[in-house]
């Protein structure tokens, strides 16, 4: 890996306010580019010789919803015993019909995207923020990297993304008629329809789920200290 | 005159050739295909939302699933990106164990490979050929992990034990008896490295034995040569990885451009091809196997003259030993919270790739702190490789098409998730 240490920077001098941020984190580097420089970004970093990112290695939609929260209560200990569960809406714990509502938060919906160069053997992620949550939008790199094509009709499939300027946008891993869009942290994880082989109708029929609900391990965030004093202390000897 | 119309024929998801569930839409002109529109996703199952459902360590089981065939490379790319977010150094030990076992992964892979992709295209023999060492290894999987396939055996930290002491032998039986025992037994009398010693030294033998039925073949060669050629451009351009870039003349290689585990310091070449056609890319995937076999070899060597912990001892990661756990308490709470609650992965994100024998089987992590993913994004080579179908056999007839899903070494466990 040639200077992933400058990467970063290197990008932010010749990209300029076009990379809103730049991080990098064990060797990784990861920029954000608003939607509308979008393609123009992603043209330079294929295009130019100092980048080369010829490869693009994968694309994926995040939902940020729910992001940092928990289900069990680490900072205050009760008396209670059991208490410490807090109420949660994880995925888990919800069935279609009483899936969260009005869950518009800013910045919900990311595309990230992955690329390698070969000629520099460099990797770098590229993450672009949806502005409207609605109907999150996001320009197609089709046209870049012809790879992105089937990556992007599953980011639309399953966090329902729209690829402005897609040619065939349409779902690719979820069943033929299906409602939804099943990564999205407000889906229900027991899903909605189970079908069956109804030997009446001598057919397959679709049916709403009937298994219910439930989370055996609750979701946890404890503060830990260890790994920040690993990665200070990593840091620290890599210097 | 009789006006003539383009038709469209469905290909799968139930036929022998579609390698699982391929639904291919096929438009045809006579017997030329004119457009494929490949629909997957009849084997989703929502893995990656199943993982983020769960606590880190219980979704390893889950990516012994996605590519069926290459299962240890699987758990490699997840637990290394879990490893990368938590910052623990995997003991040298496991790193050449997970090294070993990527390796036989790979032949394993390629002997499923070489083996249906004969039968697609009309040589019934290379697919017994292949199962009888697939069955070898797979007793290798057995012998570490109890199970012959999924074996969960990777762990963040390093591997779940040390390879055991004893090959397993078969018992006599009214099928195994007498000379036929003694013949099944002759390789397990020692460890199970001994075993994979005799196995080593016996395999390329082996490996000649395929390309005496298959590389010199007329029919073979009818079918392959020419046939599906992947320019180096498109190669690049469509994502693709592993034998597939490789057979197109790249030399790309994870194992030696960005080298995890051990693979820095085994010695071994990477095969490249020079037409990018299906023939190529079978000699390729032969080569690799026999160089598979040189880098288990040293392997072999190295884990027998160095034992050693084979995973980290940080209980708040991996479990304490049992014998520990029957005097100290602390050991015991340990155990139990890793098993309940599991360990939280400081907030941050990650990208892991292996060289599958695919091609690059990649892990993206998302994690906010908890003790499950907040998203788990698992990178499928055969995803990219399937999407430049519709590309690659316009104006091809349609017993190429198979010759291609064959040379595309499509395992739906991975491309439908």
């Amino acid at each position: 890996m040639s200077e992933p240490a400058s990467l970063a920077r290197r990008l932010e001098v010749q990209l300029g306010s076009k990379v809103v941020s730049s991080v990098e984190r064990n060797g990784e580097t990861t920029i954000e580019v608003l939607p509308e420089n979008w393609i123009s970004v992603a043209q330079t970093l294929r295009d130019d010789p100092a980048w080369q990112f010829e490869q693009c290695i994968d694309v994926c939609g995040v939902d940020y919803l729910s992001y940092g929260q928990t289900e069990w209560d680490t900072t205050d200990v009760s008396s209670e015993g059991f208490s410490r569960g807090v109420e949660g809406k994880g995925a888990g714990r919800f069935s279609w019909a009483e899936r969260p509502r009005n869950t518009n938060i800013p910045r919900r919906f990311a595309v990230v995207v992955h690329l390698l160069s070969i000629a520099h053997n460099q990797r770098l992620r590229m993450r672009a923020f949806c502005e409207d949550d609605d109907v999150p939008t996001v320009p197609s790199l089709v046209e870049v990297w012809p790879a992105v094509n089937w990556f992007e009709r599953e980011a639309f499939d399953l966090f329902g993304i729209v690829f402005e300027g897609h040619p065939d946008l349409r779902r690719i891993l979820t069943d033929y008629g299906f409602v939804g869009h099943a990564f999205r942290k407000d889906f229900p994880l027991i899903g909605n329809v189970e079908v069956r082989y109804d030997p009446e109708k001598k057919r397959v029929v679709y049916e709403p789920v009937s298994i219910e609900p439930r989370v055996l391990v609750p979701r946890t965030i404890r503060d830990d200290s260890r790994y920040e004093q690993s990665r200070a202390e990593r840091e620290a000897g890599a210097k | 005159m009789e006006e003539i119309r383009n038709y469209t024929m469905n290909f799968g998801p139930q036929h022998p050739a579609a390698h699982g569930v391929l639904r291919l839409v096929l438009e045809m002109d006579g017997e030329t295909v004119v457009r494929a529109d490949p629909h997957i996703g009849l084997l989703h199952r929502g893995t990656e939302k199943l993982a983020e459902s769960k606590p880190y360590n219980q979704s390893i089981g889950y990516m012994d699933r996605l590519d069926y065939v290459s299962m240890m490379c699987n758990e490699h790319a997840y637990v290394r990106a879990i490893e990368n977010l938590l910052g623990v150094e995997v003991p040298e030990r496991a790193q050449w164990i997970r090294t070993m076992f990527d390796e036989i992964t790979r032949i394993l892979n390629h002997l499923m490979w070489i083996g249906s992709n004969a039968l697609d295209l009309g040589a019934m023999a290379v697919f017994l050929y292949a199962f009888r060492e697939r069955e070898e290894l797979m007793d290798c999987y057995e012998a570490v992990s109890g199970a012959r396939m999924h074996a969960t055996y990777y762990r963040p930290g390093g591997v779940y034990r040390d390879l055991p002491v004893q090959m397993p032998k078969y018992k006599e039986s009214r099928w195994h008896k007498g000379s036929d025992l003694k013949r099944f037994n002759q390789w397990r009398e020692g460890s199970m490295l001994d075993y994979l010693e005799s196995f080593c030294a016996d395999f390329p033998s082996k490996v000649d034995e395929y390309e005496e039925l298959l590389t010199g073949n007329r029919i073979w060669k009818q079918r392959t040569v020419d046939i599906g050629v992947v320019p180096p451009d498109l190669a690049r351009a469509w994502g693709m990885t592993g034998p597939m870039l490789r057979g197109s003349g790249i030399a790309w290689d994870l194992r030696k451009k960005q080298p995890y585990a051990k693979y820095a310091e085994v010695d071994f070449d990477i095969p490249v091809g020079v037409n990018g056609d299906c023939y190529d890319r079978y000699l390729v995937r032969v080569e690799e196997m026999r160089q598979s076999n040189r880098i288990i070899q040293q392997c072999v060597a190295w884990l027998k003259a160095n034992p050693g912990p084979v995973i980290v001892q940080n209980y708040k990661v991996a479990p304490p030993k049992r014998e520990e756990m029957k005097d100290d308490m602390e050991a015991l709470i340990h155990h139990f919270k890793l098993f309940t609650e599991g360990y939280c992965v400081p907030a941050g994100e990650t990208y892991a790739a292996v060289e599958a024998p695919k091609g690059e089987f990649g892990c993206y992590l998302v994690s906010d702190g908890a003790n499950k993913p907040f998203r788990c994004k698992l990178r499928a080579p055969g995803f990219a490789h399937l999407s430049s179908m519709d590309t690659v056999v316009r104006g091809h007839m349609l017993a190429d098409v198979v010759a291609m899903i064959g040379t595309y070494d499509v395992v739906f466990g991975e491309i439908d998730r």
